[in-house]
C-alpha cells in the first residue's frame, strides 16, 4: 500500500511569547492510496492548519511531512510550486472557481499554468468533467451554474491531470444535504480510482463517507475511528426471522 | 416504530397475505428492519379483532388467509400519519451517562465523550456505506436511502450533542449572581480546562 500523506510529528505554533497559540501538536497521520480519511474536530480544533501543511501552503513549526514519499522539507520553492500544480489537488468550501471562465476552463487551468498546451489542457478537462456527469455544462460559466454544479466543476479542477492528494476543506459546507452527499460520493470515487483523500470537516454525516474518521482537539489527535464492520452487522441477531 | 400501521399502510395499497406483507415490509426499508413472521401474523389477528382488516375466511389462520383494510381502518391510517409523535424528552442513557460522569470521581467527562462519539461516528460510516453500496434496484434503494438517511440524522443528532456538551463543559461557568464586593482569594485559572479543570482540581 503506498503511502500518499504522511505527518511525523508536526506542530505548528502561531505568534510567540503570551501570544503562542498551538494550532498542531506532534500530529503523527498516515494516508494511503485509495483511502479516504476525515479529519473531525470542532472550530479552532487545528482542522485547516492541518490541510494548508499536508497541501504545503504553509511550513510546519517542527516535524516533517512527506507527499508521495518525498519530503516537503528538502525541496525547493520551485519543486513545491509544482507539487502543488501537479500532485495535490484542493477543494475549498466557497469553490473558488474563477467568474470570468467556463466550467471547462477552470478545470484546466492548472494543466495550463503547468505548461501544458491549450488545446491539451482543455481535452484533459472535458474527460474529468464528463466522468463527473458535466459534460453538458463544460461551456457555462460559474454563475450559470447551481451550487452543486460548481462544486462538482471545482473537484473535476482538483482531479485533473494526475494527482495523487486531494485534500478538501468542509467541501460541502454551502450546500443542502443531498447535494452534499453528492459531492462526498464523488470524492469516495475519485479515492477508489487511486488518490488519497483528506477531507476536514466538523459535520458527522459527512465524515462517515470516509473510510477512517481521525478526530482532532486542540491541535491533537486524539482518537480515531476502526475500519467499519460491514453492514450486516446493523441488524442485530436474531432479529431475522 | 409502529408495525401495526406499516402493515395497515401495506393493505391500503390492496389485499395481500401475510408473508408478502413482510416481505414488502422489508423490501421497502432497504431490508434493515427484519420482521418475524409471528410478528406480522399476531398483528394481523390484532388488527381483525379491531376492525381495522378484514379476511375472506376468519375460521382458517395461516399462510393462506388474504387480509384488506377496513374503512375504519383507512381512517386509522390517515389520522396516523399525521399525527405528532410524543412531545415529553425520553430519558436518555446517554444523557444519564454523561451527566453521572461529571460527578464520578476518577472519571474524565471528555474520554467518555470522545468514546460514544466515535463510537456513533462508526455506526454512521456503517449506514453510509450500505447506501454507497447501492443496488441494482432503484424502488428498494429509494426506501434504503430513506430509512438509512433517517438513521444517519439521528445519530448526527446525538453526535452534535456530544459536541456541545464538550465545548460547554470547557468553558468557564458564566456568573450567576453579581461579583462580590471582595475578590475571592486564589480563585481558579480561567480559560484552557474550564470547568472540567476546576472539578479535577476540587477533587485533589
Amino acid at each position: 500500500m503506498t503511502t500518499m500523506l504522511e505527518l511525523r510529528r508536526v506542530s505548528k505554533v502561531h505568534g510567540a511569547g503570551a501570544a503562542e497559540v498551538h494550532a498542531l501538536r506532534e500530529v503523527d497521520l498516515s494516508v494511503h492510496q485509495g483511502e479516504l480519511v476525515a479529519v473531525m474536530g470542532p472550530s479552532g480544533a487545528g482542522k485547516s492548519t492541518l490541510l494548508t501543511i499536508a497541501g504545503s501552503l504553509e511550513e510546519p513549526t517542527s516535524g516533517e511531512v512527506l507527499v508521495a514519499g518525498a519530503a516537503l522539507s528538502t525541496m525547493s520553492r520551485h519543486a513545491r510550486a509544482r507539487l502543488r500544480r501537479r500532485t495535490i489537488g484542493y477543494v475549498f468550501q466557497d469553490f473558488n472557481l474563477l467568474a470570468g471562465l467556463t466550467a471547462v476552463e477552470n478545470v484546466a487551468l492548472p494543466l495550463e499554468l503547468d505548461g501544458l498546451g491549450a488545446k491539451d489542457a482543455r481535452a484533459a478537462g472535458l474527460a474529468v468533467l464528463e466522468r463527473l456527469g458535466l459534460a453538458d455544462r463544460a461551456d457555462r460559466h460559474p454563475d450559470e451554474l447551481s451550487g452543486g454544479e460548481r462544486q462538482r466543476v471545482a473537484i473535476a479542477r482538483a482531479l485533473v491531470g494526475e494527482r495523487k492528494l486531494l485534500l478538501a476543506d468542509e467541501p460541502s459546507g454551502a450546500l443542502d444535504s443531498v447535494n452534499g452527499e453528492a459531492v462526498m460520493r464523488l470524492l469516495r470515487a475519485a479515492c477508489r480510482s487511486g488518490v488519497a483523500g483528506v477531507v476536514v470537516t466538523h459535520d458527522s454525516r459527512l465524515a462517515s463517507w470516509a473510510d477512517r474518521v481521525v478526530f482532532i482537539r486542540d491541535g491533537r489527535m486524539v482518537d480515531q475511528t476502526v475500519a467499519p464492520a460491514g453492514p450486516e452487522s446493523l441488524l442485530e441477531p436474531g432479529q431475522k426471522a | 416504530m409502529s408495525i401495526r400501521h406499516a402493515l395497515l399502510a401495506l393493505l391500503s395499497e390492496g389485499p395481500s397475505y401475510g408473508l408478502r406483507l413482510r416481505q414488502e415490509f422489508e423490501s421497502r426499508t432497504g431490508d434493515l428492519w427484519p420482521l418475524n413472521i409471528g410478528q406480522v401474523y399476531t398483528t394481523l389477528q390484532r388488527l381483525e379483532r379491531d376492525g381495522l382488516v378484514e379476511s375472506d375466511d376468519t375460521d382458517r389462520d395461516g399462510p393462506q388467509k388474504l387480509f384488506r383494510i377496513t374503512a375504519t381502518g383507512t381512517e386509522e391510517l390517515t389520522g396516523w400519519l399525521r399525527a405528532p409523535d410524543g412531545a415529553a424528552p425520553p430519558r436518555d442513557e446517554l444523557v444519564i451517562k454523561v451527566l453521572v460522569s461529571l460527578r464520578v470521581p476518577g472519571v474524565d467527562v471528555s474520554e467518555v465523550i470522545q468514546a460514544h462519539r466515535r463510537h456513533l461516528v462508526e455506526m454512521m460510516q456503517r449506514y453510509t456505506r450500505l447506501k454507497a453500496h447501492g443496488g441494482e434496484d432503484a424502488e428498494r434503494d429509494v426506501g434504503l436511502a430513506l430509512v438509512v438517511d433517517a438513521e444517519l440524522f439521528r445519530l448526527e443528532g446525538v453526535v452534535r450533542w456530544l459536541d456541545a456538551a464538550e465545548i460547554r463543559l470547557r468553558e468557564p461557568a458564566p456568573p450567576a449572581t453579581p461579583a462580590p464586593a471582595t475578590p475571592a482569594p486564589a480563585a481558579p485559572a480561567s480559560g484552557a480546562g474550564g470547568r472540567t479543570a476546576r472539578r479535577q482540581g476540587a477533587r485533589r
